[in-house]
Parts: C-alpha cells; sequence; structure tokens
C-alpha cells in the first residue's frame, strides 16, 4: 500500500483504538504495552496482524510480536518493513 | 502450474452428515468469559459438533450419501469413482476408499481410493474427479470428504480445542453435456509441514508411552505429541498473504471478473483470517458464504458443509468460487459453473 498512511503514530493509535472496542479512546499512548490490554493474548495478536496487514501492507512475524512491546514498538516495525 | 479447465460436470447433490452433539465454546472452561467472546467474535467459533467416541469420518460420509443416493434416485450400480478426501482414515490400512464402496453397495468394477489432505482437500477432490471424469467415458463419481478431527485435539491446548468440529460430505458428480466450465488451480508448500502436524503415529516419529503423556508448551497450550499442533501465526500470515495473491492471479488469469463470481466460499478455519482475504479480494459480503460460526472449521467438509448451510442463497446457473487452504501446507482454487442447482441436505448422524 502507501507509506503516507504512517506518518504519524496518531494515525496507529486511532486505528488500534477503534480495532479494539473495549478499549476505551483516548487511552493508548505511544508507551503503552501490549500486555495492558486486558487479557492479551494470541488473539489479540491476530487482530493486529490482519489489521497491520490490511492498513500498511506489512507482514508481521511472530519475531516481530516477540520484540515488540508497546505501541511506539509496533509504529517502529512497520516504518521499517513499509 | 497445476491448471486446468473442463466443461460438462455437474454437481447433481452435496450432502453433509454431523454428529448430533453440540459443543458451545462458551462453556470451554479453560477461557476467561472476555476471551470467549473475543474468541466468538475474531475467530467466529460459537458452536461444534463433536463426534462420539468410536464414531469415524466414513461413518459420517457414508451417512450423508446414503441419504443422498435416496433424494437423488442415483443407482448404486451406476457409480464409476470414489475418492474418499480425508486425515482421520478407520484404519493405519487398507484405505478406507475400499471399505465405503463395499458399506455403500457399490459396484465391485468401481475405482476408490483416498486422498490425504485437509483444509484444501475438497477442492483436490473436486479436481481429481473432474480430470478423471473427463479422462475417461465414466459418468458417475462419488467425492467423499471430511475429517473426525476433534479426537486430536486436546482439551488443554487453547490453540486448538475450540477451533474444531466434525463433519462427513458426500458430493455427486456426473459427466453431462452441460456447457458448465470448471477450472482448478492446485499449490503445494511443504516447507510449511509444521505449521499444522500431528508429530507422532507414523513411521517418523511411531507412537509410543511419551506421546500420549500431555506436555505445556506455552501457558494455555498443553498437549502430547499425538495431538494436533497447530502454529497459528504461521497459518494465520500465509493465509492472508499468499492466499489472496495466489486466488488474484487465479482470477486475472482466466479473466474472471468479480462481477461474473456469484458466490465466493472459503475454507471455514478463522473469521478474522477470511474476512481479510475477503477484504483483500474486495468481494461483497454478500458474495461470501460461512458457516465457521455453527459448526468451526469441519477440515476438508468445510466448503461443502458451507454450500448446505446456505442452500437459498445458492441458485442454478450460479458461478462459485471456491479456495481451500491449510494443512500442508496445500491450497487449491476453483471456478465452478453451477448449472442446475444441486439436491442439499443437511442431517445430524445417530
Amino acid at each position: 500500500m502507501c507509506i503516507f498512511n504512517i506518518v504519524k503514530i496518531e494515525d496507529l493509535i486511532e486505528k488500534l483504538e477503534e480495532e479494539f472496542e473495549e478499549i476505551e479512546v483516548g487511552s493508548i499512548k505511544p508507551e503503552t504495552e501490549f500486555t495492558d490490554f486486558e487479557n492479551w493474548g494470541s488473539m489479540h495478536a491476530l487482530i493486529i496482524i490482519a489489521l497491520i496487514d490490511m492498513e500498511y501492507d506489512v507482514t508481521l512475524t511472530g519475531h516481530d510480536l516477540k520484540k515488540m512491546r508497546t505501541v511506539q514498538d509496533l509504529f517502529g516495525i512497520i516504518n521499517e518493513q513499509a | 502450474m497445476a491448471d486446468f479447465s473442463v466443461s460438462g460436470l455437474q454437481i447433481a447433490g452435496i450432502s453433509c452428515s454431523l454428529p448430533k452433539q453440540e459443543i458451545s465454546n462458551f462453556d470451554y472452561d479453560l477461557l476467561e468469559e472476555s476471551e470467549k467472546k473475543l474468541l466468538v467474535k475474531t475467530i467466529g467459533v460459537e458452536t461444534r459438533r463433536v463426534a462420539s467416541l468410536g464414531t469415524t469420518t466414513t461413518d459420517l460420509a457414508i451417512d450423508a450419501a446414503e441419504k443422498l443416493f435416496h433424494k437423488t434416485n442415483w443407482k448404486k450400480e451406476s457409480i464409476d469413482l470414489i475418492v474418499v478426501v480425508t486425515q482421520s482414515r478407520d484404519y493405519y490400512l487398507p484405505s478406507v476408499g475400499p471399505i465405503v464402496q463395499n458399506k455403500l453397495g457399490l459396484s465391485k468394477k468401481c475405482m476408490a481410493f483416498d486422498v490425504g489432505l485437509g483444509c484444501s482437500g475438497y477442492v483436490y477432490g473436486l479436481s481429481i474427479v473432474a480430470s478423471m471424469l473427463k479422462g475417461s467415458n465414466w459418468k458417475k463419481a462419488v467425492l467423499l470428504a471430511g475429517d473426525v478431527s476433534t479426537i486430536s485435539c486436546s482439551y488443554n491446548d487453547k490453540s486448538t480445542y475450540p477451533l474444531f468440529g466434525d463433519a462427513g460430505s458426500a458430493t455427486f458428480i456426473e459427466n453431462t453435456d452441460s456447457e458448465n466450465k470448471w477450472i482448478f488451480n492446485l499449490n503445494s508448500d511443504g516447507s510449511g509441514e509444521d505449521a499444522i502436524k500431528i508429530t507422532h503415529g507414523c513411521l517418523r516419529n511411531l507412537p509410543r508411552e511419551d506421546s500420549f503423556i500431555e506436555k505445556e508448551r506455552a501457558p494455555g497450550v498443553t498437549r502430547a505429541d499425538l495431538h494436533l499442533a497447530l502454529d497459528g501465526l504461521e497459518v494465520f500470515n500465509f493465509s492472508i498473504t499468499t492466499i489472496p495473491k495466489s486466488i488474484k492471479q487465479f482470477l486475472q488469469n482466466y479473466k474472471l471478473d468479480h462481477e461474473i463470481i456469484d458466490v465466493f466460499v472459503m475454507h471455514q478455519a478463522n473469521l478474522l483470517m477470511n474476512e481479510t482475504i475477503r477484504k483483500k479480494l474486495k468481494f461483497k459480503t454478500d458474495q461470501t458464504l460461512y458457516s465457521i460460526k455453527k459448526y468451526g472449521n469441519t477440515s476438508s467438509a468445510s466448503i461443502p458443509l458451507t454450500l448446505c448451510s446456505n442452500e437459498g442463497k445458492i441458485a442454478k446457473g450460479d458461478n462459485m468460487l471456491l479456495s481451500g487452504f491449510g494443512v500442508g501446507l496445500s491450497w487449491g482454487n476453483a471456478y465452478i459453473e453451477l448449472g442446475k442447482k444441486p439436491t442439499t441436505i443437511i442431517s445430524d448422524f445417530d
């Protein structure tokens, strides 16, 4: 897809908040850790993989998911690969 | 490239037989309430049919076929070919093809054999039947497809236990003078063999005492080596990257426009995965059929089961796009001009 989609981390945060309805809008920050999501687990990981693939045409690997702790980390991985 | 096309085949009927016992994932006590809700929302499986101990795939598929013989009035002596697609055979040997031929009372002059594929199995099965009917002057074939997968999943493995359901299916295919065009595209990538695997129990790792012992592999993933292991991430990434590309190429190669596809049916493995594929290919929701919520992942029976359970959305003259993908890794796409509307049956196995 297109790199212009990801110029701002705010866009990524907005998309994450849209995807996870149970998370209050405005509560995700760049430093938010994924394990802070309620019952964070493999299903959340799949949702994020699908979202990032659809929105940014970036395929996250198991290795990416292991090293990504915060939303900022995810933003970095997307930027590296986009 | 393993592509080919044939014309003049007709699906006379599709029948699915399901174990009576229905299990709800809301009753799976290894998941927290919020996890259960998330599972139903993302993976999409709410209930599943589970075979009782001792019920085999052939029991279900034979039941499906018997009911279809009755409803279509097909004569058993008219069958030239029977293909059984399954990964859960009755025995190590013999193959179930001849067993099914005998139990169904079909002619001894009928060709019967097994195909050991799962998620891609229905598309592969159709392609095998299509090429054999068209490479001969045979008139009628029976394709049986299905699995009893639940027996292979550990209750203590959250990554497999809530996903699978059991089902058997029978599809009757006839060589006719119709102009129905069928096109196939078949693919394989064994480098992904570990993505979905039962490691012990065959020649590579013969069953031994410790094959039965459950071990914790990750939090919430406790299983034995005789159980099914699923690398969800690997399968998910394969499915949302390779499959849309494969289908897109298939449609382009044969100039099959989205507009002419009436019905799009994918193997039912994971709702989020299938929806991602659908969106990437820009198929509409009303073109795309599902059965995963009610029946889970029923392996090679998932496409016929989806067709039968959406019978009202299928009409004569429809053009169908079928895509099966998964264990192997193996995947296949088929474009099927339906011609006459097939007889469909969904029934419980007693």
